[in-house]
């Protein structure tokens, strides 16, 4: 019992940053129906980000306050990120629009290439490391010597989740912006007729979907404490997963797959093998994709003729 | 959704483009992209974390990398710019022209046709005559190794990018992950002639026929899945195949591998220096490169082998309904073609050539470990096949000749190191620029090189076709 607690908790935590990175591939596949592969490497390029800022912002400028530095860190690395998004939509995916299904998933497969092996090149190839940020914990209950602890780390990493999570749902419901985002989701052609900028709201998606993978890349990295070059691609395809999970395309959905895809990788790896932990939650995939292929909140596929 | 949207592509084209050869607007244009790669290069390339001896990151400056970098980017993009924008409209202009030609006209025989009719000869001529070319351009046998081997390399991506043809090109399936079926060969060569001393000429087929019922055994499940999910279900077989091989340990040894693969014999007999060997059976000095060109070879018959059968199957019932199913496959069901049957023996038959291509990648290293078979693999696989334009032969080939050699020649670029400093290694560079290439040709052409078709099957006059007018398929 206290260890499935633990395990749900951990999970949970695992799958908040799988749901933030799961978001960026639903928004970009629901509105011009490609999967942006590089997602999980922007993802990683935004960790080292934020591994970097936090050092300027200790060593250098001497913050001593993590709250501060994290909060900086944070709001730098979704900026800088965002760029990252924007110049790659521009330079490799913009050109190709209208264009064939298959030369934009081999432009993405190129960006995610070069992006882990740009960061290798500029980082070097060896683990990077940084002192663990925050130690604290909450013990929930204890029994029969076994805790059940809540880190501090794991609440901010849930509670920024849920933030964001409200704030870019109130974009994509409430504002012109989202409006205009789910216009073009549906559809492209009439969107553009009435007078929506096109170009501009996909441009904006992938600066959305870059800065929550900014958000996801420094809670990995205040998680873990550690990132390399080679990060991006297994956490990655676990987030493109729990996005098809949840039906690609539905932002709840993509939240929901990624809670599902952390808990199915922890308590597997808790309870059955830890080697075999990713191959649990592809399996689940393919089984889900299978018997529920629109995924569990997506809308079903129309046959037309 | 997935379906090309006219509106947005005319827009993008037609955006009122700034007057040619306008300095202010070129330098103002290739100031902004100098200010956003300013911005990219911010930390990740300005600072560059290292460990200290304590085992703690400490940052090192580099602005001096990032002003080259910036200064690139300026000077390309003014220069693109400046004189990029004519040139580009012109080209846009000539080839919609000859799009429009093309699907109407009964014949094209424009120079590129031509040189393409060539082009096979050609490319066959070389491939056989390699070893020989090899041999005298490099002065020696032995020093011809590097070429052949590269020549082996390349012969086998031409394989498998042969193999996965059938499946994406042909029948419309996205598939990620065919490294499986490579694996599945390779550790099936490896494992029987390890365990029970089987040669390489009864494992050759077998790896064939087991890499074959897996293709049938992971297409069966997603057979009713399509475009982008079918993707990342393979992808996932992929994975798994490959996260199994790592630990089954008992099996496979783990990410270990196996080692001291059975080397390959000449119909029997071995490439040894002994009475009985390849060398003294036909009165030749011996030398390690019977091996090598033997393999050579041997790689390219299977790779002839693949092509013919490939186009062989086109003619068929079997293959005219791939390329049904690929173009409309409401319409085949309609017209009563089994999907399900036709959709398997699409992956059967692809995944059959990669477990061949599989056994002689084991045969040939004599070592296989499982990161030998990772998603780069497949990424790789699939890019010759796209860049070679989707169902075309020759494009494959060419395709492969690009993307395989091109990387290998950056070790060939010493003399840089006397530019950039003794540090400097190119080979570092191999995957970043693989991947700058992969975007920039799909940039520059999204169609693949060549992208027109000629139809398997025709009643009376063959009408080469745009290839923008071939589906890709739904699934």
């Amino acid at each position: 019992m206290e260890v499935f607690a633990q395990q749900l908790i951990n999970g949970l935590t695992l799958g908040s940053i799988y749901g933030l990175i799961a978001i960026g591939y639903t928004m970009v596949f629901g509105i011009i129906g490609m999967v942006n592969f590089a997602h999980g490497d922007v993802f990683m390029l935004s960790a080292f980000i934020a591994l970097i800022f936090f050092l300027i912002l200790t060593t250098w400028l001497g913050i001593s306050s993590v709250a501060l530095a994290l909060l900086l860190v944070l709001v730098i690395g979704m900026l800088l990120t965002s760029l990252w998004g924007w110049a790659i939509e521009r330079v490799a995916y913009r050109p190709l629009r209208g264009s064939f299904r298959l030369a934009p998933l081999i432009s993405a497969i190129g960006v995610s290439i070069f992006l882990s092996n740009f960061v290798q090149v500029a980082q070097g190839a060896r683990n990077k490391p940084i002192p663990p940020m925050v130690r604290d914990v909450v013990v929930l209950f204890e029994r029969d010597g076994y805790a059940v602890a809540l880190s501090y780390k794991q609440i901010i990493i849930m509670v920024t989740t849920a933030a964001l999570l409200a704030a870019f749902w109130y974009v994509v419901q409430k504002t012109p912006l989202g409006r205009a985002q789910r216009a073009c989701e549906q559809d492209r052609k009439m969107a553009a007729l009435l007078g929506i900028d096109v170009d501009k709201t996909i441009s904006m998606t992938f600066v959305m979907g870059a800065a929550l993978a900014a958000v996801a890349g420094t809670m990995y990295l205040l998680y873990y404490g550690v990132v390399s070059f080679n990060d991006g691609f297994v956490p990655g395809v676990k987030a493109f997963t729990a996005a098809v999970l949840g039906g690609i395309g539905s932002l709840p959905g993509a939240v929901l797959g990624g809670l599902i895809i952390g808990l199915i990788e922890t308590l597997w790896s808790a309870y059955f093998s830890i080697e075999y932990k990713d191959v649990a939650a592809f399996s689940i995939l393919a089984i889900v994709l299978i018997f529920m292929p629109s995924g569990i909140l997506g809308r079903p596929e129309v046959e037309k003729v | 959704m997935n379906a090309p949207q006219p509106t947005t592509a005319t827009m993008t084209q037609q955006r009122p483009a700034p007057a040619n050869g306008d300095f202010t607007t070129a330098l103002k244009d290739a100031g902004l992209a100098t200010l956003v790669t300013f911005g990219l290069s911010i930390p990740i390339l300005s600072f560059r974390t290292d460990q200290s001896q304590a085992n703690e990151l400490y940052l090192r400056p580099r602005w001096g990398l990032v002003l080259v970098a910036c200064a690139l980017v300026f000077a390309l993009r003014f220069v693109l710019r400046l004189y990029g924008v004519r040139w580009a409209a012109a080209r846009q202009v000539a080839r919609s022209r000859k799009e429009a030609i093309r699907t109407t006209t009964e014949k094209p025989r424009g120079l590129a046709h031509r040189l393409l009719a060539l082009a096979v000869p050609v490319f066959l001529g070389v491939a056989l005559a390699f070893p020989l070319l090899s041999y005298f351009a490099a002065g020696g046998l032995t020093e011809s190794r590097y070429w052949v081997d590269l020549g082996i390399l390349i012969l086998t991506y031409v394989m498998l990018g042969w193999g996965l043809n059938i499946v994406v090109g042909l029948a419309g399936l996205l598939d990620l992950g065919y490294v499986a079926f490579y694996a599945v060969g390779a550790y099936s060569y490896a494992l029987l002639s390890t365990t029970f001393g089987l040669s390489f000429w009864i494992c050759l087929p077998v790896a064939g026929i087991l890499a074959a019922f897996w293709g049938i055994l992971l297409g069966f499940p997603v057979l009713r899945l399509r475009g982008d999910y079918l993707a990342i279900v393979t992808l996932a077989f992929g994975e798994i195949i490959r996260l199994v091989l790592i630990n089954w340990v008992e099996l496979t040894n783990g990410g270990a591998g196996i080692t001291s693969i059975p080397r390959v014999s000449f119909f029997g007999v071995p490439f040894t220096n002994e009475e009985g060997g390849f060398a003294s059976l036909f009165g030749l000095e011996f030398s390690p490169m019977h091996r090598v060109i033997f393999l050579y070879y041997l790689i390219l018959g299977l790779a002839l082998l693949t092509n013919f059968v490939t186009l062989r199957l086109r003619r068929l019932p079997v293959g005219r309904a791939w390329e049904a199913l690929r173009e409309d496959e409401i319409a085949c069901r309609s017209l009563g073609i089994n999907t399900r049957n036709t959709k398997l023996t699409a992956f059967a038959l692809g995944a059959m050539f990669g477990g061949i291509a599989g056994s002689f990648f084991a045969v040939r290293q004599g070592f296989v470990s499982p990161e030998s078979f990772n998603f780069l693999e497949s990424a790789t696989i699939l890019a010759i096949v796209v860049l070679g334009g989707m169902g075309s032969q020759v494009g494959v080939a060419v395709a492969a000749v690009l993307m395989v050699g091109g990387p290998e020649m950056l070790r060939n670029l010493g003399f840089l190191k006397a530019v950039f400093g003794e540090g400097f290694d190119p080979n570092e560079y191999r995957l970043l620029l693989f991947g700058l290439a992969m975007v920039a040709m799909m940039v520059w052409r999204p169609r693949g090189l060549i992208s027109h078709r000629e139809p398997s099957v025709a009643l009376g006059v063959r009408k080469a076709i745009s290839g923008a007018l071939v589906k890709e398929g739904h699934g």
